[in-house]
């Protein structure tokens, strides 16, 4: 059984060196995100949520997002190449790296405590 | 089944066969061919059958009724004696096999504790008791009819035993085969009609007399009202409802109600309890239905400071104010070295995890605490665990286990902390509060840096939504009825829920359709009391039994029911998925946005229309984030004015 948690896969590859730009097209990733069903558990923006975490803007570089795809065994159900190929997951990635940064959660008067 | 009636009145059955039959004229069983069942009418009678009046003046009783029936009907006994319950309403939808009831309450008992309210399937109406219940702490009590009735009330009912709420299930049922009316009455009746729900009811009676039925209905009030609470039923015959009271009618009497006490633990079990707690470095508490009543969010939060112990709130009620420093989340369990689970739904799973992605499609379970950890349970569902379904969830192996309710528990549990608290120990205390503040702080933060991503997202994100709808409501003295389908749990996270009746819980046994009707239960025990209620509809809940809109509207339940609409079962649509790619396979959309059959949409449901239809005032399809503060605004004048509102919001997934 392979074993790739989402922690371990960040740490590793953030070790290797920080997230470069991606190769991808943010909006066929846009599409694909919808097709293949990654907004069901992560939210049309990928903004997480009780089904799934964050990936707006995520850490991961895009190779450990790709690894962490098609090898997951942990909560998410694993997308072989067959169903998202590498280039499809290079679209997503960019799609997700394009999502606005959120404001400062302080400078919304709504999330005021 | 009916007594015998030794009174003067004539028995119903027997005046009924005989008038079917011929007027008065014998029946002569012999001469009856062998394919009939019953003996044809020699001829038409030239008359009508003789009337009551005639009878007594032909009889020569001075006694002379003032009804057709010959005095006073068994059913104005049986309100005589749901009154001395003081149930305020009966949600119930009308049906002739508890038809003399029925009448019984709107005219002789003058339609007053218990009111009638209108409801359009037998499922609400238990829904409706089922929310009422969780503001009020009383019972209501719902009329079912016969099989069929009963048969839609059932996962209502399934919900309500889960959730631990007594509800009165009061079903109609014709038993004399021999001289109910034959047809559709006789589809709706049953031999053992209670059958269809004995495995979860606390108890159920068919009485056959109407001193039964006085025992019957305070007993079934009195085991419903004990904790755990639950739901009893109680089967009526027809004719026991209809026919009168008779000559032991001025034998009759009503037992006294008297409120039992709750089961509280064992004393030893209590102290080895208290030793455990005093002695940990990181005791945790779990609560799930602790809190019956706000008293018991008060006694938890002694023991919590006592202890300094964080608090996990599983949310099946209201246990433990957020705001509290010790509030956690439920990872917390990972740490502690003695758990404190208190009403626990399912132990097993407060300490251990079930990952739905095993190799051969089977999931895989790992713990979530350490294997030193002690474990104290203290539980009153053990007092009724029953075999059939399975609410008992997976047996979990606990140190200190005790059979008793919880919240009654608390106050015996707190003295014996303090008896075995050492100064040294409340020295250490001291400093754990002071960590545990700091890190409270930085919770909240991070959950509010969670809220702002997608804030402007179209569909709305569920954040978002709650954010706007709290940002509204947080001045009023404002309740969460309930919040149906999933919206990450964002009110728990991030509204402050400090008072018992801020949130209700779920629905016990994860039954869907509960959430619109116990919303307007609880609204309508919220009106009585002068809150703003208000309930995160989702619309896969709403769309199993829709109606219940129209009972609020008729009834001037005032409800703001702002919808979670993201166009699906979408708990189900991520099932489908998982499942697609575990086979690896492409999952199918057709024509939608997500899985075959788990979608609602093409064409999508205009609740607002729906809504209005039904008497609400409602506002929608709302996309725009920018445009729901105001609608809310707009809809909770509404409210305030008396009449319920919708909003239809689209909202992302989750
Ligand atoms: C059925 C729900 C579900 C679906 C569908 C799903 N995910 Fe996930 N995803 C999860 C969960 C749950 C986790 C957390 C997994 C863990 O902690 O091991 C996760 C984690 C991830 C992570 C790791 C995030 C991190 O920062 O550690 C990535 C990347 C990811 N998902 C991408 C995707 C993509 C791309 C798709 C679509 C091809 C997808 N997911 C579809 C549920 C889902
Ligand atoms: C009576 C019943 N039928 C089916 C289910 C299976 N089920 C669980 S969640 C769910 C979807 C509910 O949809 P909705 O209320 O819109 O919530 P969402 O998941 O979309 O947030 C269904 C159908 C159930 N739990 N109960
Ligand atoms: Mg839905």
């Amino acid at each position: 059984m392979k074993k790739i948690t989402s922690i371990a896969a960040s740490v590793a590859f953030l070790l290797l060196g920080a997230s470069a730009a991606s190769a991808g097209d943010a909006q066929k990733g846009s599409q694909t995100f919808r097709e293949k069903g990654c907004w069901q558990c992560h939210g049309f923006e990928g903004q997480g949520g009780s089904a799934g975490p964050r990936l707006a803007n995520t850490q991961l570089p895009e190779d450990g997002l790709i690894a962490f795809v098609h090898g997951t065994n942990g909560p998410m159900p694993p997308f072989s190449e067959k169903l998202v190929s590498d280039a499809q997951l290079s679209d997503i990635y960019a799609y997700l790296q394009s999502r606005p940064k959120p404001a400062d959660a302080k400078t919304i008067p709504l999330l005021q405590p | 089944m009916s007594e015998p009636s030794k009174g003067s009145g004539p028995d119903r059955r027997r005046f009924l066969k005989g008038a079917a039959v011929a007027g008065a004229a014998p029946v002569l069983a012999a001469s009856v061919p062998s394919q009939a069942q019953v003996a044809a009418p020699r001829h038409t009678p030239s008359a009508l059958p003789p009337s009551i009046r005639t009878i007594a003046a032909e009889t020569g009783d001075v006694h002379m009724p003032d009804n057709r029936i010959g005095g006073k009907p068994g059913s104005d006994f049986m309100v005589d004696v749901i009154k001395t319950l003081d149930i305020r309403y009966t949600p119930s939808n009308c049906a002739s096999s508890f038809r003399a009831l029925h009448e019984s309450l709107i005219n002789y008992g003058e339609n007053k504790a218990p009111e009638f309210l209108s409801c359009m399937h037998e499922e609400s109406g238990v829904g409706m008791a089922h929310g009422y219940f969780k503001i009020t702490g009383k019972p209501l009590m719902t009329m079912v009819h016969g099989t069929v009735g009963l048969q839609h009330a059932t996962m209502g009912i399934y919900n309500a035993f889960c959730d631990r709420v007594p509800v009165i299930i009061i079903g109609g049922n014709d038993m004399d085969a021999a001289s109910r009316p034959p047809g559709v009455p006789t589809f709706h009746a049953a031999q053992d009609i209670n059958a269809i729900v004995r495995d979860y009811t606390k108890w159920d009676d068919t009485p056959t007399s109407l001193q039964a039925f006085a025992q019957s209905m305070v007993r079934g009030y009195k085991i419903a009202m004990t904790p755990p609470y639950g739901p009893v039923a109680i089967s009526l015959d027809a004719g026991l409802q209809q026919e009168p009271i008779g000559g032991h009618g001025s034998g009759l009497y009503i037992p006294k109600f008297n409120m039992p006490s709750a089961p509280s633990g064992e004393m030893g079990a209590v102290k080895e309890a208290a030793r455990l707690l005093v002695n940990a470095e990181n005791p945790v508490i779990v609560a799930d239905r602790s809190a019956r009543t706000a008293e018991g969010v008060g006694l938890l939060v002694q023991l919590a400071e006592l202890l300094q112990a964080s608090v996990i709130d599983q949310g099946n009620r209201m246990n433990f104010p957020n705001t509290h420093y010790l509030s956690r989340p439920a990872g917390a369990v990972a740490s502690a070295d003695v758990i404190l689970g208190l009403e626990l739904s399912d132990f097993w799973g407060t300490v251990n995890a079930y990952t739905d992605n095993g190799e051969h499609g089977i999931g895989v379970n790992s713990a979530k605490i350490k294997p030193t950890t002690k474990l104290i349970s203290i539980s009153a569902v053990e007092l009724i665990t029953k075999s059939n379904y399975q609410d008992f969830q997976r047996f979990q192996t606990v140190d200190v286990s005790m059979p008793a309710d919880a919240q009654a528990t608390l106050p015996a549990l707190i003295e014996a902390v303090k008896s075995a608290m050492t100064s040294e120990r409340r020295a250490q205390n001291d400093q754990r509060a002071e960590k545990a503040k700091k890190a409270f702080g930085d919770i909240r933060g991070r959950e509010a840096a969670a809220a702002a991503v997608a804030w402007d997202a179209s569909p709305i994100s569920t954040a978002r939504l709650c954010m706007e709808l709290y940002g509204q409501i947080k001045n009023e003295d404002w309740s969460l009825v309930a919040s149906e389908g999933n919206v990450s749990n964002w009110p728990n996270r991030l509204w402050k829920m400090e008072k018992h009746h801020h949130w209700l819980g779920r629905s016990g046994g994860y039954g869907v359709g509960y959430g619109a009707p116990a919303s307007v239960g609880a609204a309508l025990a919220n009106r009585d009391l002068g809150r703003f209620s208000v309930s995160i509809q989702s619309d896969g809940d709403l769309m199993f039994a829709p109606g219940v809109l129209w009972t609020a509207a008729k009834h001037k339940i005032p409800l703001l029911a702002v919808m979670h609409n993201n166009r699906a079962w979408h708990q189900e649509t991520m099932h489908v998925q998982r499942m697609a790619s575990f086979r690896n396979r492409d999952s199918n959309y057709g024509t939608d946005a997500g899985p075959v059959g788990t979608m609602i949409q093409n064409p999508d449901i205009e609740y607002h229309k729906l809504a209005e239809s039904m008497g609400w005032w409602a506002k929608g399809p709302i996309k725009d984030p920018a445009l729901l503060g105001p609608a809310i605004k707009e809809a909770m004048a509404v409210v305030k004015s008396g009449q319920p509102a919708l909003l239809n919001v689209w909202t992302q997934p989750r």
